[in-house]
């Protein structure tokens, strides 16, 4: 295998991706180049890989002992699982958002700032400018600009969740991972962080593993279907959900099974 | 019939939870009814303003302050040793060390607060003293530094193991939310970790004061039994316990002040150790987890 350094105009690749849980493989000979600045959507029932997949991305699954994979995963044409890959600077640049708001028991303010003091910035009026401008990008400053002292588990599911993703936004991450962001939400609040996805598309590029059909359809310029660990189908958004090649899929995102 | 069986077996668990309250009543009630006593002819003010503590010599003083402070001076020493070391590993449990250490080295730990306290106030008295004489000049063969150091040790499985289970209490969904965003391990159990597991480790913080300062084998052993006002780790002191010891083991005559004394003695030191506990209880229902 070369010292991956290839030509290639995707931000994202994953090539031949296998993963494993001890003996049990879960992934299988996974291909899939990402274009910058998109919404890619990954689809599948329940214990299908895809949010497996989806934390090869930041070198989440590290903390699974069991845990081993062959294939390459690279970002901006490099492997990131090279044995010099420093694993923290490669997660400041591939930010995650995960299925539950998970906001730290610290302030709001805290809880933005966290991943800037972790990286040695502490002058506050640094730290002010770059909390207002996350919290502003997130559609969250309104709701929280007078109570940025208040704790962020006083915040409602909704507000936790676009905290999580501010927070995220803070350190200026080009790729980001969301896992389900919407599940655990209100149609309300859901529609809001769609909505963001949307606006952040401009500047990053997003990988969003969902369960949700029409949310996929919505948000995304490509989307990925999962079926035992396959990647079945990868296309243009419009095309698997009007014109799927692949009768799995079709059946999948008819409801007919999944 | 069966229902007969269940009343027996029930009361017989009632009497069980009984005596122990029924004992810790007995024992509250033999505190208080010779304390006052002791009380009646001893003011409270003298007892807690004099600066000395001389009831067995013939210019009685009965000033409490001494053997207070040399219990603090211990127990602080000890939680000087033990808060460290005791969170350090516990950090080391948590977040480094691999599953299979863990389960080893935990109980192991534990055996700590196993050892016979007696074995300890030796150790204090004749290897650490030593040891530390050759460090620190003018140090007297008897001193608060050395039992305060032993007894640190010997809380420090209190500490390590009941804070690793707080930190391990902590929602898996914050530590991936603190890796996500690039941090080190260190990061996440100093910024993250110990924060949200506040709670449980002050609590353990706080059953590990409470054992340091009813300790009394090592103390006993190693500290002397000299009471002295002083905040001088290096010159030897009387703990609460010791003297009640001192006492109990003494000839002093039944029902005399002198024997009224320890019962003082011990009711101040269970108002430190209830106190402890309930600041203790308080800590843990004022900031219970508020997060899933």
């Amino acid at each position: 295998m070369s010292e991956s350094q290839s030509e290639s105009s995707f931000k994202i690749e994953a090539k031949n991706i296998d993963v494993f849980y001890g003996e049990k493989q879960v992934l299988k000979d996974v291909n899939m180049p990402i274009e910058g600045n998109t919404v890619t959507a990954l689809i599948g029932p329940s214990g299908c890989g895809k949010s497996t997949f989806l934390r090869l991305f930041n070198r989440m699954n590290d903390y699974i002992d069991v845990f081993h994979k062959k294939g390459e995963i690279l970002i901006d044409g490099k492997d990131i699982y090279r044995k010099k890959t420093n694993v923290e600077e490669l997660r400041k640049s591939v930010g995650m958002v995960f299925q539950k708001p998970n906001p730290f028991p610290k302030s709001i303010y805290d809880n933005i700032a966290y991943g800037l003091r972790i990286q040695g910035i502490n002058k506050k009026s640094l730290l002010d400018e770059i909390v207002e401008k996350s919290i502003r990008q997130a559609a969250l400053w309104d709701e929280v600009k007078d109570n940025l002292k208040k704790s962020a588990l006083a915040l409602s599911g909704g507000q936790q969740q676009r905290l999580c993703i501010a927070r995220t936004l803070a350190v200026e991450p080009s790729v980001i991972l969301m896992d389900e962001p919407a599940s655990a939400l209100d149609p309300i609040s859901t529609a809001k962080i769609e909505e963001l996805i949307q606006e952040l598309k401009e500047q990053y590029t997003i990988l969003i593993v969902t369960h949700n059909m029409q949310q996929a359809g919505r948000i995304s310029d490509k989307t990925g279907f999962f079926y035992m660990g396959d990647l079945v189908e990868f296309d243009e958004t419009q095309q698997i959900f009007t014109n799927p090649k692949n009768e799995r899929t079709e059946n999948y995102i008819s409801g007919r099974f999944g | 019939m069966k229902s007969i069986k269940e009343k027996v077996i029930e009361s017989i668990l009632f009497a069980c939870a009984l005596i122990t309250v029924l004992t810790t009543l007995g024992i509250i009630w033999v505190l208080l009814s010779e304390s006052y006593s002791f009380f009646s002819e001893v003011s409270l003010g003298e007892f807690l303003t004099d600066k000395e503590w001389t009831p067995l010599f013939s210019q009685k003083h009965f000033g409490i302050m001494p053997l207070v402070t040399g219990t603090l001076l211990t127990t602080f020493i000890a939680i000087c040793v033990a808060l460290p070391m005791g969170l350090t590993i516990a950090v080391y449990l948590n977040e480094y060390a691999p599953k299979g250490i863990r389960k080893t080295v935990k109980p192991i730990l534990e055996i700590l607060a196993a050892v016979p306290t007696v074995v300890y106030g030796f150790f204090a008295l004749v290897v650490v003293t030593p040891f530390l004489q050759s460090i620190i000049p003018g140090l007297s063969g008897f001193n608060a530094l050395s039992p305060g150091i032993v007894m640190g040790i010997m809380i420090i499985p209190f500490i390590s193991s009941l804070s690793e289970d707080a930190l391990a209490a902590v929602p898996k969904t914050l530590r991936e939310a603190s890796y996500g965003m690039g941090a080190t391990k260190l990061q996440t159990s100093f910024k993250v970790l110990i924060p949200a597991a506040s709670s449980g480790i002050i609590a353990s913080v706080i059953l590990a004061l409470a054992r340091a300062i009813g300790e009394t084998m090592i103390v006993a052993i190693a500290a002397g039994q000299q009471p002295r006002l002083t905040f001088d780790p290096t010159v030897p002191v009387e703990t609460i316990t010791t003297y009640i010891v001192q006492v109990s083991m003494g000839d002093v005559p039944h029902g005399s002040l002198e024997y009224k004394t320890i019962f003082a003695a011990g009711i101040t030191l269970f108002a430190l150790t209830f106190l402890l506990n309930n600041i203790s209880f308080w800590i843990n229902k004022r900031y219970q987890q508020k997060y899933e």
